[in-house]
């Protein structure tokens, strides 16, 4: 899933504290599992934000939806009817969702309400952690399934570097060293030859570095 | 022996003498007087000078200008380079404006990460890696192709080394890491600073079981330390750095003026003992910011006068 973690209130407070109309937006997928723009999340935001306004002494309107969705057009549309009522929208959703709220809607202030962080996994309750940047181009049949783009702070394809001790990586102690758990995995799998094969320079094009990605699949689009 | 580029360096080796390299960190500022000075002090007890490429990520004078100074003095220099601030495009070139002056030595390496420097909010490239990069230079060298395929006019001339840390985990694939990097074309070995002298001559049996250092020079990485403080330093704070305790108390159990002095003869002492270890081609006497100690050490390990090649 995508994890978001929560912004700061004080930072929501400080783009939307002039507004008088002010929808929450939820959304029902990755955020909410992460726990970090779900309906619940909503609620406590906007909890947070009447609180607020009422020791200024202010009247502001807040209200609460949570869409399925952020992501695609058919939820979306679901509040075109209400949009226009306010003059500020602060989405939950990752920042996915924040955009495609903002093209669909151009008159309207949209602000996010989340930090975007991650694809990443649960690891336990109020632990997420990554596992995928999107490089386009996956190697992690050479990895024995787990990545070092995403995992290895100096994203080495042939480490693991100096750095690494007792299985954590240099830059933080509480972090696993990827390359310690490939070598280990390698080692399961009777596969560690493979850890002796230099992995070829990557092709970048297909990572963040090629612009703007897309996937087109005519074959569904027919 | 035939060696494949100018450099005194691969001489020395292919001579069959011990090498003897040393380090100069670059200044925190643009005065070339610094680089001069500390080149001065050692350039009559080294083969090779390793110039560092941004250190623990603190910003410096760039590795490939001091480099340069280097060169004019008549020294040999080492170009450190990184991968962690430079993608394919700017490692090639650097590597271009590198032998345009004749740098004949590279050593590859990935770098610190940027989080223990004076940019921790900075981004890192990592667009090849370390071996990646051995290679690079290689194909450089040896096709003469950049990595595009296109023909390189007048191609770089450069005896290539890499880093290895025999202290690192997971201790079982040191050796095999050593191999891929000499697969990947690495021809020198410089370590990382030895103080635990059972495991290095541990890691170095395997590395010769292996007939690795018939196909690399590995110099043994050797720095002294200043005080019972820097031991302590470097025993918890220096990720991949094995400092055995009985360093440490050795250290801590000499008054206080005088464990600078008692520092130097740990360091001369493992030397004279890895002199006599199969395998060890070498040592690169890394006495960071203390390279007065250098002539000194390399005296009193007999590795002095450095012999001459042609």
């Amino acid at each position: 899933m995508i994890v978001a973690d929560r912004k700061p209130i004080e930072e929501i407070i400080g783009e939307i504290n002039d507004k008088e109309n002010i929808l929450i937006l939820g959304c029902n997928e990755c955020v909410t599992v992460c726990e970090a723009g779900g309906k619940k999340e909503v609620g406590v935001l906007a909890s947070a934000l009447r609180m607020n306004f009422l020791k200024q002494g202010r009247e502001v309107k807040i209200d609460e939806i949570t869409l399925e969705r952020q992501c695609d057009h058919e939820y979306l549309e679901e509040i075109r009817d209400v949009i226009d009522q306010y003059d500020a929208v602060v989405s939950l959703a990752c920042g996915v969702g924040v955009q495609f709220m903002a093209e669909k809607y151009h008159t309207t202030p949209i602000y996010p309400g989340v930090n975007t962080c991650f694809m990443g996994v649960t690891e336990e309750r109020g632990l997420w952690t990554e596992r995928c940047q999107g490089c386009g181009q996956c190697i992690l049949a050479r990895t024995g399934g787990l990545c070092p783009v995403s995992r290895c702070a100096k994203r080495l394809f042939n480490g693991p570097c100096g750095g690494s001790t007792q299985g954590k990586c240099e830059v933080n102690k509480e972090t696993n060293c990827v390359w310690q758990l490939i070598i280990e995995q390698l080692k399961a799998l009777g596969r560690m030859d493979d850890y002796e094969e230099i992995s070829p320079i990557k092709d970048w094009s297909t990572d963040r570095a090629g612009g703007p990605r897309k996937v087109v699949r005519e074959d569904v689009q027919q | 022996m035939k060696t494949k580029t100018p450099s005194r360096l691969e001489k020395i080796l292919a001579a069959g003498h011990l090498a003897v390299t040393s380090e100069c960190g670059p200044p925190r500022g643009s005065d070339p007087e610094v680089i001069v000075k500390k080149a001065e002090m050692i350039r009559d007890y080294v083969d090779a000078v390793n110039i560092t490429d941004n250190q623990t990520s603190v910003t410096r004078m760039c590795s490939l200008a001091a480099c340069i100074r280097l060169k004019l003095m008549g020294l040999d220099p080492v170009l450190q380079m990184v991968t962690r601030d430079r993608n394919r495009i700017a490692l090639q070139s650097d590597i271009l404006g590198a032998a345009s002056f004749d740098i004949y030595n590279i050593l590859c390496l990935s770098g610190d990460h940027q989080s223990f420097g004076d940019c921790p909010q900075g981004q890192n490239v990592h667009d090849i890696d370390s071996m990646q990069l051995a290679q690079t230079v290689r194909r450089m060298r040896d096709e003469g192709k950049f990595l595009g395929g296109d023909d390189i006019k007048r191609p770089p001339q450069m005896f290539v080394g890499a880093a290895a840390n025999p202290f690192a985990d997971p201790f079982e694939i040191r050796v095999p890491r050593l191999a891929k990097k000499v697969a990947a074309g690495a021809e020198f070995i410089q370590t990382q600073c030895i103080y635990n002298l059972n495991k290095f001559e541990e890691w170095m049996k395997m590395v010769v079981d292996r007939g690795l250092h018939e196909k690399v020079s590995i110099l043994a990485g050797m720095t002294p330390m200043k005080s019972a403080g820097m031991a302590r330093y470097m025993k918890n704070k220096v990720p991949g750095m094995d400092v055995p305790d009985d360093v440490v108390k050795r250290l801590a159990d000499t008054p206080k003026e005088k464990q600078a002095e008692e520092g130097i003869n740990i360091c001369v002492e493992a030397m004279q003992r890895l002199k006599e270890v199969e395998g060890v081609s070498g040592f690169h006497v890394m006495a960071i910011e203390w390279e007065e100690k250098v002539s000194e050490i390399v005296e009193r390990a007999g590795l002095y006068p450095r012999p001459a090649v042609d």
